[in-house]
Parts: C-alpha cells; sequence; structure tokens
C-alpha cells in the first residue's frame, strides 16, 4: 500500500473512532450507545491492521483480531445482557444535557491536542500526529463517567476511557508488548464482568441501577 | 539447604533463586485452587496461613540473599532486589495474622449464617489469589507487568469488599471497582507513554521501546522530558488512587469499612503500599528523567493534601472502621512526602514505615472486626467499657493504636521521626511544621473516641441489631487475639531491636536519589 494512501485511511479511521466517541454523548437512548461503541471497537481493530500492513507485522494483526473479538463481540454482547436484564433503555437525566455535552466535547478535543504537544514533537509521523484523538476519547470517556448516572453509562464510559487508551497505544508505539496487551485486555474483560455481577446486585438491592440511590456510606 | 552454593550465600540466577521467587506466587495461588476444589474447610484456612508463612519465609530468604545489594532474576519475569523482599516481608506477615485471623473470623460468620458456604468458599479462593497477586507485582521485573499485577488486585478484591452482601456492599463495591478501575487506566496510559519515550530514546537505532524495570533505570536520562512529564503526572495519579491518595480517593472509607475485617487488614495493610511501591520503582526512571523539582511538587501536593483531608474526615468521624480507613490514607500521605523528599535516609524511613503501618494495620482492622462481632456495632459511641468486657482484645485494640500514633516502643516512632529528619535535611522544614500540626489533630481525634471505648461506663444492655449473634461472640476464645499479639510483638521489637536496618538501608539505596 502506498504511503499516502495509509496515511488517508489512518486519518479517517482516526477521525471516525474521535467521531463515535463524540456520538456515544449526543445520544441517550442506550441501545444506539452501545452500538456505537461496537463500531468503535471495529474502527480500532481496523488501525491495528491497518499499522500492521504498513510495519509487515505479525504482532499487530494478533493484536487486531484480539481487538477485534473482545471490543467488538464480547464486550458489546456483555453490555447487550445488562441492558436486557435492567429494562431500562435510556439515559434518563443525565447531570449535564445533550447540548452543554457536545460543548464540552469539542472543548476536551481542544484540550488533547494541546496536552499531547509534546508526544508528537517526539516523533513526528503520520501516526503519532493523530495521537490526539487517542487522548481526546480518553478525555471524553472521562466527562462520560463522571456526568452519567446509570451503572451502564458508567461501564460504557470507562470502555470508552479504555479505547481511548487502546488507540493512543497502538498510534504511539505501534503496541504495547504483546504480553502486556494480554494482561490488559484481560483485565477489562474481567471488569466488566465485575462490574456486570455488581450491576445485578445494585438491581437487587436497589430496584435500580441509579447510581443517585449510592449514598449510603458517608461521613 | 542443598541448593545453597560452597559460600554459604544464594546464586542470584540460579534455580534455587528462581524457586523462592516463584514460591510467594505459586503456594497461594495453590492454596486458592485447593479451596476452588473443596470449598470452605478448616484445614484448607490453615492452608492458607501456612501460604502465608511460604511467602514470609520467601521474603527472609529473598532478604539475606539481597541485603549486599544483590539481585536474585527467575528469566527475565520475576526479579528481587533488597526493595522487593522488603514488601515481601511486609505482604508475608501481614498475610499471616489476616488468614490466620480468617480461620475464625469466617467460622464465626457461618455458626451466625452471617454467610453462607458459598460465601464462606469465594473468600477462601479469593483471599490467597490476592495475596499471590500482590507477591507477583512486587516480583515484576517489567512494569507492565507490574501494572497488571495490580489492576488484577481490583479484580479479585472486588467481590472481597462485597462479601457482605446488601446496599452497602454493593455501593462500596460499585464505587471502588470504578474508581480504581479508572484510575489504574490512567496509570496504563502513563506507561504506554513510558514505553514510548522508551522507544525514542537511542537515537536512529532505538527503535526497541521496552519496559523492563533495570534497563530504564538504565537510561532513564535519555528519555523525552516532555513526553515524561505527562506520563509520570498520569502515574502518580493513577497508582495514587490505588494507594488512596487525593484527588481518587472517595473509593477508600467506604472499601475499607465495608470489606471484612481480615480484608480490610490486608487492603490496609500491604495493598496500599504496594501501590506506593509502583510509585517508588517510577520515582528513580522520573528523577532522573526530568528536572527532580517536578516529581518532589507532585508528589508533596498528594502528600499533604491526603494527610490533611484524612486529618480533616476524622475530627468528626464516629465510625471506628471508617477512622482506621482515614488513618491509613493519612499514612499513606506521608509516605507520599517522604518519597517527593526521596534521599536514601527518606526511602529506608519510608520503608520502616510501610512495614510498622502494614502490622499496626493488620492487628488494628483484625481487633476491629471481634470488636464489632462482639458489640453488633461500627460507631464509636456503641463501645463501652471494653477493657471491662474483653480485656485481651481491648489491650490489643489500644496496643494498636497506640503504635499507630507513633508511640514508643513501637517502630512507627522511630520511622516517622526519621521522616521528619529526613524531610528537615532536605530543606523542607515548613513540611514538618505542616506535618506536625496535622499529625497533632490525628492524635487527639483518634485518641479521645478510642480512650472512651476502652474505660467508659460499661453498658450491659444488648444491642439491637445482633440477634443470636451475641450469646456467642460473648464466649469467643482469646486464641483469636494470639496472631494480633504476634503482630504487636513483632512492631515492637522492629522498633526497639532494628533488625532490619541493613536490608532498609540496602533497599533505599537503590530507589534513592542524591
Amino acid at each position: 500500500m502506498s504511503t499516502a494512501v495509509s496515511t488517508q485511511l489512518l486519518d479517517v479511521l482516526s477521525g471516525a473512532i474521535l467521531l463515535t466517541a463524540v456520538l456515544t454523548l449526543w445520544r441517550r437512548d442506550l441501545a444506539s450507545i452501545i452500538r456505537l461503541v461496537t463500531i468503535q471497537g471495529v474502527l480500532i481493530a481496523g488501525l491495528a491492521l491497518l499499522l500492521g500492513v504498513d510495519e509487515h507485522s505479525t504482532e499487530l494483526y494478533l493484536a487486531a483480531l484480539g481487538v477485534l473479538i473482545l471490543k467488538a463481540v464480547i464486550l458489546p454482547t456483555i453490555l447487550r445482557r445488562v441492558l436486557r436484564d435492567s429494562g431500562e433503555v435510556r439515559e434518563t437525566a443525565p447531570l449535564v444535557n445533550v447540548t452543554a455535552s457536545l460543548l464540552a466535547a469539542a472543548a476536551l478535543t481542544l484540550l488533547a491536542y494541546v496536552l499531547s504537544g509534546p508526544l508528537v514533537a517526539l516523533a513526528p509521523s503520520a501516526a503519532t500526529r493523530a495521537l490526539p484523538v487517542g487522548i481526546a476519547v480518553v478525555l471524553l470517556g472521562f466527562f462520560m463517567l463522571v456526568t452519567r448516572r446509570r451503572a451502564l453509562s458508567q461501564v460504557i464510559g470507562f470502555l470508552l476511557l479504555d479505547n481511548g487508551i487502546t488507540t493512543t497505544a497502538f498510534l504511539a508505539t505501534s503496541g504495547v508488548p504483546l504480553v502486556v496487551e494480554l494482561g490488559v485486555s484481560l483485565d477489562v474483560l474481567l471488569v466488566v464482568l465485575v462490574l456486570q455481577i455488581v450491576a445485578a446486585r445494585m438491581r437487587m438491592a436497589f430496584g435500580s441501577t441509579d447510581l443517585d440511590g449510592l449514598n449510603g456510606l458517608r461521613d | 539447604m542443598g541448593m545453597l552454593t560452597s559460600t554459604g550465600t544464594l546464586d542470584p540466577g540460579g534455580p534455587a533463586a528462581a524457586a523462592i521467587l516463584f514460591v510467594p506466587v505459586v503456594v497461594p495461588a495453590l492454596a486458592a485452587l485447593l479451596a476452588a476444589v473443596l470449598g470452605w474447610r478448616r484445614w484448607i484456612a490453615w492452608g492458607a496461613v501456612a501460604a502465608s508463612a511460604a511467602v514470609l519465609v520467601a521474603g527472609v530468604v529473598a532478604a539475606c540473599a539481597t541485603d549486599d545489594g544483590s539481585v536474585l532474576a527467575a528469566g527475565s519475569l520475576l526479579r528481587a532486589d533488597a526493595l522487593t523482599a522488603v514488601m515481601l516481608l511486609v505482604i508475608g506477615s501481614v498475610s499471616v495474622i489476616a488468614t490466620w485471623a480468617s480461620v475464625g473470623y469466617i467460622e464465626g460468620e457461618l455458626r451466625t449464617h452471617a454467610t453462607t458456604a458459598r460465601g464462606a468458599r469465594r473468600y477462601a479462593i479469593l483471599v490467597p489469589l490476592f495475596i499471590a497477586t500482590m507477591s507477583g507485582t512486587v516480583l515484576a521485573a517489567n512494569l507492565g507487568v507490574m501494572w497488571a499485577g495490580i489492576e488484577a488486585t481490583t479484580i479479585v478484591t472486588a467481590f472481597l469488599v462485597g462479601h457482605h452482601g446488601g446496599r452497602r456492599a454493593v455501593e462500596a463495591t460499585w464505587k471502588y471497582v470504578i474508581i480504581c478501575s479508572v484510575g489504574i487506566a490512567l496509570a496504563y496510559l502513563g506507561t504506554v507513554l513510558v514505553y514510548f519515550a522508551s522507544q525514542h530514546s537511542g537515537g536512529a537505532d532505538g527503535a526497541d521501546g521496552t519496559l523492563a524495570w533495570t534497563e530504564l533505570v538504565a537510561h532513564a536520562d535519555r528519555l523525552d522530558p516532555g513526553v515524561m512529564r505527562i506520563a509520570v503526572v498520569l502515574l502518580v495519579i493513577g497508582f495514587g488512587t490505588k494507594m488512596g491518595l487525593v484527588p481518587l480517593h472517595s473509593w477508600l472509607p467506604d472499601a475499607h469499612s465495608q470489606a471484612p475485617a481480615p480484608v480490610s487488614a490486608l487492603m490496609s495493610g500491604v495493598l496500599l503500599s504496594v501501590a506506593g511501591y509502583a510509585l517508588l520503582r517510577y520515582r528513580v526512571i522520573a528523577v532522573a528523567a526530568l528536572d527532580p523539582a517536578f516529581m518532589m511538587t507532585l508528589l508533596l501536593v498528594v502528600g499533604i493534601g491526603s494527610v490533611a483531608f484524612a486529618a480533616s474526615m476524622l475530627i468528626a468521624q464516629r465510625d471506628y472502621k471508617r477512622m482506621l480507613a482515614y488513618s491509613s490514607m493519612e499514612h499513606m500521605g506521608l509516605i507520599a512526602i517522604g518519597m517527593a523528599v526521596g534521599t536514601p535516609f527518606a526511602i529506608a524511613a519510608l520503608l520502616l514505615h510501610v512495614i510498622g503501618h502494614g502490622l499496626a494495620k493488620a492487628v488494628l482492622f483484625c481487633a476491629s472486626g471481634q470488636i464489632l462481632e462482639l458489640t453488633g456495632t461500627t460507631r464509636m459511641d456503641g463501645v463501652k467499657g471494653l477493657l471491662v468486657r474483653q480485656p485481651v482484645l481491648a489491650g490489643v485494640f489500644a496496643l494498636g493504636i497506640a503504635a499507630l500514633l507513633g508511640l514508643p516502643p513501637f517502630s512507627m516512632f522511630g520511622s516517622e521521626l526519621a521522616m521528619a529528619r529526613a524531610t528537615a535535611d532536605a530543606g523542607l522544614s515548613w513540611v514538618v511544621g505542616l506535618a506536625l500540626v496535622l499529625l497533632l489533630i490525628v492524635f487527639v481525634t483518634i485518641s479521645r473516641p478510642v480512650a472512651a471505648m476502652l474505660f467508659g461506663p460499661h453498658d450491659d444492655t444488648p444491642q439491637p441489631d445482633t440477634g443470636d449473634g451475641q450469646t456467642m461472640s460473648a464466649a469467643r476464645p482469646t486464641s483469636s487475639s494470639i496472631p494480633l499479639i504476634l503482630g504487636l510483638l513483632a512492631l515492637a521489637i522492629i522498633g526497639v531491636a532494628t533488625p532490619l536496618d541493613g536490608l532498609l538501608e540496602s533497599a533505599a539505596a537503590i530507589v534513592g536519589t542524591r
């Protein structure tokens, strides 16, 4: 593949990853948010595949396959199961409304560009120039985590954060060593499984997964 | 031992060394496997104690082998220097106390139907696994593997925090998993950036990045400062979360107060310090790669912030388990301040503090579990006249508090004094002054209500929410205090006879600077 084409593909993929993250803040319907996260998983796998083609690296092909299975198949399946069990289809009352969320997303993306200046400066290349996208997705995930009140939304926020970090890792380093990659993937999977079980317990104990109910422990 | 070489020392890279390094991970994991297959049995619970003792013994062997500065290694996966040995000693000794206390704890819960056979089995699986993940973390030669180990502790402990079920346990578990996972995810991003910097540290030929700690330390001065600055902030916030430092500390009082007492002992006594250990490893790299003042300022801010926040939360505290939790936060803050100073003397002092805090908190959390079982309440005003009702337990609790507040002969007296001196030597007298004021507040706010718990008029009216557990637990054998008394003895011996000084100096030489 010629460099120009792969650079363009890289930019398109990175842009799409950022777009899916912003759209999760726009949508209130939890099922479509899960769809967006799934698409984002596919895009990240595509990014790893593209970098693998560029560098002729078997390790990256494997990583791409792993990302695809984990982020586009297993994790969305778990999320859909939580959604089905909870019967709550919408994020009812986010602390920040949609318009303000989208404005915040714009501000956070700008912030990501400022923050990642030193990262791009260290090794300017097509991949590292797209690094701010990864950082922006991290910030957007963090934003979702602190402004949403449903247990499922918080889990999705955590997954966005993790997707952002994975994107950053691929763009900056063409992937961390495979051992570490495996450990990280396993951890994310286990965290989501643990959260799924805790959310189920929460429903039994509180009758809903509205996190405003979590106010029994204070000083 | 036949595996020792003729000179009597351990061959650092040989099979004997490798075996020693695998023991702290493999033996507790086997204990967990046994519990997974057979469920809760009394002898399996004692097996967990034996596994903890094996960790402690491996720690002692590693300490003897490394206190001259040598390094044990098992391939490129595991390594142990004097710092690792110190951490293994803490993990081993606190685990022995906690698993020993667990035997009586779970039996009591089964008797009063506070837990089911299934809950007991889960507990028997997860506690040894928890110990294995912590050992793996401190033994990891690679910073990526170390990160994975710390994250694994969150997963393993999630259901231990939620052991009791019910609204409060669910709430504590949710906060714990979400906040710690986010914190540790930030630490992962920091790790990725360190790897990125190492990929570009060797000029044109340096395309191979590394996360091996020794290699990173050797080339730390070549890492790009711009990238490292971002990485270090992420690492301090990330591992700081797991250590209970501001700003992502809010999980700590909830998780430590809701977890079963022996688990709180492990979480507070060692897990926090294991996260601190990760920061110690990264600090050496950060100081060489950046302007040293950057790391110092960062650690001072989170350290002083944590001590101040903990002191303020202790002022109106009415729950003794939450009081102990905030006290952990205060001590972790002090350790962060010691790390900020970072001279070998300060590091040796903070490691002694880690040991002292681990033992004292293990004793106190286990004792608080017995007080809870006895009185049915965690409110301090619900406990009166403990000295009359349970003299041994009350004595253990009182001595533990004395140790925690830094009174002699216990080792935290020496370590707090040494940290103060090291901080003053580094020209940070204002920090010492500030910390002393905060420690005075802590001293008063802890000692007054505890005195009321110990003395005070003996109240005979049964607590309303205990049910039939009251009569059963009133007859609790004093043998349950044995591990706690051993812990206090160890604290006093370390404080008076200072047997660990050589080891601590070697450890401090590894990660201390200037």
